[in-house]
């Protein structure tokens, strides 16, 4: 060792990614409008897609400068829900965007890859078991890990994404045993989908209904939703960073989602 | 056999694109009586309550008996021709374009001798109708044309100067989820239209009507979400030129309170396709249309704003809904007002409810969906700048404008 | 002195027209009407000697003096009258400010009337002069094709040619006399010769009506004094006597077109007032904004039965010099139209005639005059109608 090698993790990963042995790979789709969002019966409260609203462009309302207003839900995008998201979780410490412990907006994944199965099958659930298997073969998922459903559903767009019948969303997710299982033997940090949500298409059915939502929020768990790009994660290794807005009691935030990858 | 006139060949681009120009716009308050009925399609003249003596031009008191209770009311519209010339030469450069002009004075049946722009087959002695019609700058004038013989009168350039005909024009109907959109995509190319171009929002959801709209033919399927500024600006940027006639059919009806805190999302839901949709719409396919208005025989022609009769009077039980719909009414007054001298005609239908599933719960007559399209293309055709739809939404005229309090006390019954 | 036909009418009691001042139009003024009414009042006072300041009564007719009342022509002109007097009613303006003036100046209310008929014709003028002319105009004809008063007057000449069996050729001989005899007025607009062929040949404006049959819009003046005769022989002036006169407006509202004028209803009381019969009248000026109209005049006021006019200008000569002298100066038809002071035209060329002044185009012997007016195609129809009779010395 010379005195010009770099000692401190900070000192190391900076050379690393300046080396490239540490790659940053962007998770997050763009947000933009026209992008499929959650889809509630029409009686019920929406949630606003992105609107993108000219101020000025270089024109009669601001001469030399553009700006945008932009509107959009807190659960639009490539985003993350917060535990006050759900009932479950409305009474937990700490439960919204702007209370979320900045220590875990830097986490490891698991990355499990269904994408063959999903291809297959729309409504594809992962189960406790599929599971087991990802961990014969990666080691256990380690506590306070985000663990990733690979799809490769963020390949798709419009309507194929959204993959609306009239019997609703069909898009693959994980089922009420895995979600109870994660959160309480695994204690996962959260879920990541590549679909609208961390609940399958048609989690709606399961019991309980929306069982992401159910356990990982009433456990003061996270989901992150619509991500992209799974499939340049490894299956272990991965460092996340993921870190909302910090939304006054928000519920949930578009955020950029980033991962750091060794090559 | 009404043999269809053909459709204008493709524009010549080294042409310049002709400029719209006013008719004499001048008339008196009088006169303006007759701007209503020109614009809900009827032929109606001063009338003495009095006397019953029918009065032309519009007067301040009657001529017989010197009442001034003279009300502009339906009339017989036949008549004979006394004389028929033919206007070569005019001193008014709107006009200067459209010579020859024929015009003729005419016996009514029902009293005053008129003058009038008629049809090139009316020679004196034949009988005629007379309809009121709004011209090119929005103010009323009286075109007649035999009582017998063809009733389409589209091979007289001048009467096309008083309609919005869609035959050969280029349509865009901007909410295709309107259940409308399907029946008045059909009527518009029963009455010739070129293309219909049907904005659908947010194309990731199901669409049932999609296949039977493409089964059409010369319907184009595209992206619009009328809340969405940059879907307006972009289907602008390819069919702003191209869109003769504009049929705003945003439809967003959600029952509610204004004591409910979920009003305010609804609220805002529908300004935003419906108000704002139309502001976005104005913003991006407004300065176009209005540069087209005299763009040979397939000009830009009409916009059409589809209303509830509720844009008047808030219905109770669907307050955010009545308030997108008094908001587009007066934007339609806005967009009316700018597009004065552009010849564009800016129409407003009011509908009562329709037949759809969010009204369910209502008690017919309801207005059929297909019913409201027909009546579109009617109004179109003939001219108009108003109509009412439906056996509901006549009533209301009626009544509304005989005492709003009246009305207004009656809905709360319902 | 004889009265009228029922006896009631008093007779006008020794006035006189004197002065006879016509300007030379031009077919497009760089001048506001105002400077033509400046223009009119110098001619006045040079044909009679009599100074402006000394006018105290003041008749004026003008479409074009907005935003200007006539009384504002006293400041600007630096006159000082009692008597004032506003004529809007388009080509009968200067038969009724004759009127008005001579029972002024019978009751002394005035003593020297000028009447004053001017009106200017900027590039655009007429276009807004049509354009707004009347509410009825405004609301229900102009919008119609924009015609303007061609095509009132198209629909007149129509149902008139429809009912009488009147042909092109008929109106022709009429427009072509009056052509030859602009030929011999020096201030007529129209100087070439035009055949009848040419009249038939012309451009086609509002059918039935060529290019013709209309009268060209032009600024210019025309003025006259009015005055008792004892004011006239004080200045040691000479005029024409005023013998009768009548005037009528929405005569026959219910004829469904036009095809006779106010004339008619009164044309008796006109040679009745003078103690004439029309084979008395040496030279008739009528009003001919369009041709249809001076055949109406020729059959209202007595010189031939209803309908018969075609007949009459084939068998008359209507030049200075022939069988029946009519308007000498070429008419508006040759001259121009100068605005309201189309109706004064004929006025003024008949003070001339009976005073044995007319220079070029006097008629012979001429001592016995007629002048017509009408005037406001309000809506339909021309509404004003009215007409004086004229003497000379010895009459």
């Amino acid at each position: 060792m010379t005195m010009n090698e770099p000692t401190s993790p900070i000192a190391l990963m900076t050379a690393a990614l300046a080396s490239g042995k540490v790659r940053v790979v962007d998770l997050t789709q763009t947000l933009e409008p026209g992008g499929p969002t959650i889809v509630m019966p029409p009686e019920l409260g929406q949630s606003w897609p992105v609107r993108i609203e000219p101020i000025s462009r270089y024109d009669d309302s601001g001469p030399a400068w553009y700006w945008n207003n932009i509107s959009f839900g807190e659960h639009t995008g490539t985003h993350l829900d917060a535990p006050i998201h759900w009932i479950t979780g409305r009474y937990l410490p700490h439960n919204s965007v702007d209370t979320m412990p900045t220590s875990l907006m830097v986490a490891p994944a698991c990355v499990i890859d269904c994408s063959a199965e999903s291809a297959t099958d729309a409504d594809f659930l992962v189960t406790v078991d599929f599971v087991e298997k990802w961990e014969a073969q990666h080691g256990r998922i380690p506590p306070g890990s985000w663990v990733l459903l690979r799809t490769d559903w963020s390949l798709k767009r419009g309507a194929a994404y959204a993959n609306l019948d009239d019997t609703g969303a069909h898009t693959p997710g994980p089922d009420a045993e895995l979600m109870r299982w994660l959160v309480e033997e695994r204690d996962v940090l959260g879920v990541g989908t590549e679909t609208i949500g961390t609940d399958a298409g048609q989690g709606g059915h399961l019991d309980p209904p929306y069982p992401a939502h159910h356990y990982l929020h009433g456990a003061g768990k996270y989901g992150l939703q619509c991500l992209a790009k799974l499939d340049a994660l490894p299956a272990k290794g991965a460092l996340i960073i993921a870190a909302p807005l910090k939304i006054r009691e928000g519920s949930g935030s578009p955020l950029r989602v980033i991962a750091l990858v060794e090559d | 056999m009404i043999v269809q006139r053909q459709r204008p060949p493709r524009k010549n681009p080294l042409q310049r694109t002709a400029a719209p120009l006013q008719p004499p716009a001048r008339r008196s308050r009088a006169a303006q009586g007759l701007t209503r009925a020109a614009a809900q399609g009827q032929f109606a003249l001063h009338t003495c309550q009095a006397c019953q003596a029918v009065s032309y031009p519009p007067r301040d008191a009657c001529p017989k008996c010197l009442s001034e209770n003279l009300i502009v009311a339906p009339v017989p519209n036949g008549g004979t021709i006394l004389s028929v010339t033919t206007i070569q030469i005019s001193g008014e450069p709107y006009f200067r374009r459209l010579v020859p002009a024929r015009q003729a004075l005419i016996a009514l049946d029902c009293g005053p001798t008129i003058v009038a722009e008629v049809r090139p087959d009316c020679a004196a002695g034949i009988r005629v109708r007379a309809s009121l019609q709004l011209d090119k700058a929005g103010q009323p004038v009286i075109y007649a044309r035999p009582e017998h013989g063809d009733a389409n009168s589209d091979s007289d350039p001048h009467w096309r100067e008083l309609v919005a005909d869609p035959l050969h024009r280029r349509c865009l109907i901007t909410d295709g989820r309107n259940p409308v959109a399907l029946p008045l995509a059909k009527a518009l190319l029963a009455a010739g239209a070129a293309k219909v171009v049907v904005g659908i929002s947010e194309r990731w959801k199901p669409f049932a009507e999609a296949a039977k709209l493409e089964a059409l033919g010369s319907v184009e399927l595209v992206d619009l979400d009328l809340a969405d500024d940059q879907s307006v600006s972009a289907l602008a940027s390819d069919y702003g030129a191209k869109t003769d006639i504009l049929l705003h059919t945003a439809l967003h009806l959600r029952p509610g309170s204004v004591f409910s805190g979920a009003e305010l999302l609804k609220a805002r839901d529908a300004m935003e396709v419906s108000y704002f949709g139309a502001l976005r719409l104005a913003h991006h396919f407004g300065p176009v249309m209005r540069s087209r208005g005299a763009d040979r025989d397939n000009s830009a022609a009409a916009w059409v704003n589809l209303l509830s009769i509720f844009a008047h009077l808030s219905w109770p039980g669907f307050a955010a809904y009545s308030a997108t719909q008094a908001a587009s009414l007066s934007f339609s007054q806005a967009l009316r007002a700018e597009m004065r001298g552009s010849g564009v005609r800016v129409l407003d239908v009011f509908t009562g409810p329709m037949e759809i599933d969010w009204l369910e719960h209502l008690p017919p007559p309801k207005v059929q969906p297909s019913a409201v399209a027909n009546e579109i293309v009617a109004a179109l055709k003939g001219g108009e700048e108003e109509r009412w739809v439906g056996d509901v939404a006549k009533d209301f005229r009626e009544r509304f404008t005989a005492n709003p309090k009246e009305i207004e006390r009656d809905l709360w019954q319902q | 002195m004889p009265l009228s036909r029922n006896g009631n009418r008093q007779p006008y009691n020794d006035i006189y027209a004197v002065a006879p001042v016509s300007l030379t139009y031009q077919r497009y003024s760089t001048q506001p009407a105002q400077w033509w009414i400046g223009a009119a009042l110098r001619g006045l006072v040079a044909a009679s000697g009599i100074p402006h300041t000394a006018y105290d009564g003041l008749s004026l007719a003008s479409f074009t003096l907005g935003p200007d009342p006539a009384i504002a022509m006293t400041q600007h002109f630096g006159m000082t009258t009692r008597w004032i007097d506003s004529m809007a009613m388009g080509g009968a303006s200067g038969i009724a400010s004759i009127r008005r003036a001579a029972r002024a100046l019978e009751a002394g209310d005035v003593d020297i009337v000028a009447c004053i008929a001017a009106d200017t014709n900027y590039t655009d003028t007429f276009r807004q002069l049509l354009a707004g002319f009347s509410r009825f105009s405004q609301d229900a004809v102009y919008p119609h094709g924009a015609g303007g008063a061609n095509a009132s007057f198209a629909h007149l000449t129509n149902a008139y040619m429809d009912r009488f069996g009147v042909t092109r050729e008929d109106f022709g001989r009429i427009c072509v006399a009056q052509r030859q005899n602009a030929l011999r007025n020096p201030r007529a607009i129209m100087k070439k010769p035009m055949s009848l062929d040419d009249y038939l040949g012309a451009r086609p404006i509002v059918d039935p009506l060529g290019l013709f049959d209309c009268v060209m819009p032009v600024a210019g003046a025309e003025a006259f004094l009015l005055m008792r005769g004892e004011t006239m022989r004080t200045h040691g002036l000479t005029g024409a006597r005023l013998l009768s006169s009548i005037e009528r407006h929405n005569a026959f509202p219910d004829d469904p077109v036009q095809y006779r004028g106010g004339w008619a209803l009164d044309v008796d009381e006109l040679y009745g007032m003078a103690g004439v019969s029309p084979d008395d009248v040496d030279v008739v000026q009528t009003y001919d904004d369009y041709p249809v109209i001076v055949m109406m005049q020729f059959e209202d006021l007595g010189f031939c039965p209803k309908g018969e006019s075609a007949r009459f200008v084939s068998d008359n000569d209507l030049t200075i010099d022939g069988s029946f002298p009519h308007n000498t100066t070429g008419g508006q038809l040759s001259a121009g139209q100068a605005g309201a002071a189309g109706g004064h035209l004929g006025i003024v060329e008949t003070i001339r005639q009976v005073t044995g002044s007319a220079g070029t185009t006097q008629v012979e012997g001429a001592r016995l005059g007629l002048a017509s007016g009408f005037g406001m195609i309000n809506y339909d129809r021309g509404l004003a109608s009215g007409a004086v009779l004229f003497g000379g010395e010895g009459i």
